[in-house]
């Protein structure tokens, strides 16, 4: 299979990123990191996703996703490059409850690919 | 993460104790939350159904351990009890912008308790000094949407989660 990871930099993402690199290994799917901006711009998280790559030792490209992130997504996997999209699943608000950003809202909404969110 | 907030303040809320019947005619004693185990309870009988979010958690020691984080300084938690049983909880957690949530046991909801709950937690919070209170409901979760309204919550951005809406059109035919 055809995994896009999408990372924006934030904690959860990267949390996100390992679990994906491990089940990629496991599973032999070809994983494409997607680094869009989150709390910092786009570059610092494409470095920093470089960095962890590097660290797990694992090879995959890196895409960077300039303009709406949830939008880009989308369309790549609607063209057939990707089969699943893998997102971070949700943070949690002060008092526990889930809460999603703004682009896993819109992949939810708009993906005809699976989609899966890592807790 | 900052939130928009009403310009205009509401007050006029009650303070806790307070001691109600609810409209089964049951009497119901709103109070500050005084033992955890009779929470934890509570939430051990809730029907998976009315969970919202992600909370109440699943299986006791979850329960507990939530509660625990979120029963601590800073925050409010007031209780409906009927014959000593904890019937609802409401909870304010947060340090510059308090997060509301509130639950009630499905035996006794739509009986006014949500609402004596919801106005006496927020006395208290108006008591502490609290002064920003946000909360997030599903969408589709229209009677707590409306409770919500009653006391003067105001929906302050976009929804997220699509809202489905139709239009009866007059065929001309």
């Amino acid at each position: 299979m055809r995994i896009m990871v999408g990372v924006d930099g934030t904690e959860r993402a990267m949390e996100t990123l390992s679990e994906s690199v491990e089940r990629a290994r496991a599973s032999g799917d070809d994983l494409t990191v997607a680094v869009y901006s989150g709390a910092d711009p786009v570059s610092v998280v494409e470095t920093q996703v470089r960095d962890r790559l590097g660290a797990l030792e694992y090879d995959a490209p890196v895409d960077r996703l300039e303009g709406h992130p949830g939008g880009t997504l989308v369309e790549r996997a609607e063209r057939g490059e990707y089969d699943r999209i893998v997102l971070p699943g949700g943070t949690r608000s002060p008092l526990g409850k889930l809460t999603f950003d703004s682009t896993v809202k819109f992949v939810l909404l708009n993906a005809h690919t699976s989609v899966t969110l890592i807790r | 993460m900052t939130r928009n907030y009403p310009d205009e303040a509401v007050g006029g809320f009650p303070r806790p104790p307070r001691e109600t019947t609810d409209d089964e005619g049951r009497s119901i004693v709103v109070g500050h939350a005084t033992e955890l185990d009779a929470l934890v309870e509570l939430y051990v009988d809730f029907d998976p159904a009315d969970r919202a979010q992600g909370i109440p958690p699943v299986g006791e020691d979850a329960i507990r351990e939530w509660l625990e984080r979120i029963t601590g300084t800073d925050t409010v938690n007031m209780t409906a009890r009927h014959d000593g049983r904890v019937v609802g909880h409401a909870m304010l957690v947060g340090e510059d912008e308090h997060e509301l949530a509130i639950f009630v046991l499905q035996a006794y909801q739509n009986a006014g308790i949500g609402t004596e709950l919801l106005r006496t937690t927020l006395g208290a919070a108006a008591a502490d000094g609290i002064e920003r209170v946000w909360l997030a409901v599903e969408r589709w979760n229209d009677p707590a949407i409306a409770l919500y309204r009653r006391v003067g919550f105001e929906s302050v951005d976009n929804p997220d989660f699509e809202m489905v809406m139709t239009l009866r059109l007059e065929t001309e035919a």
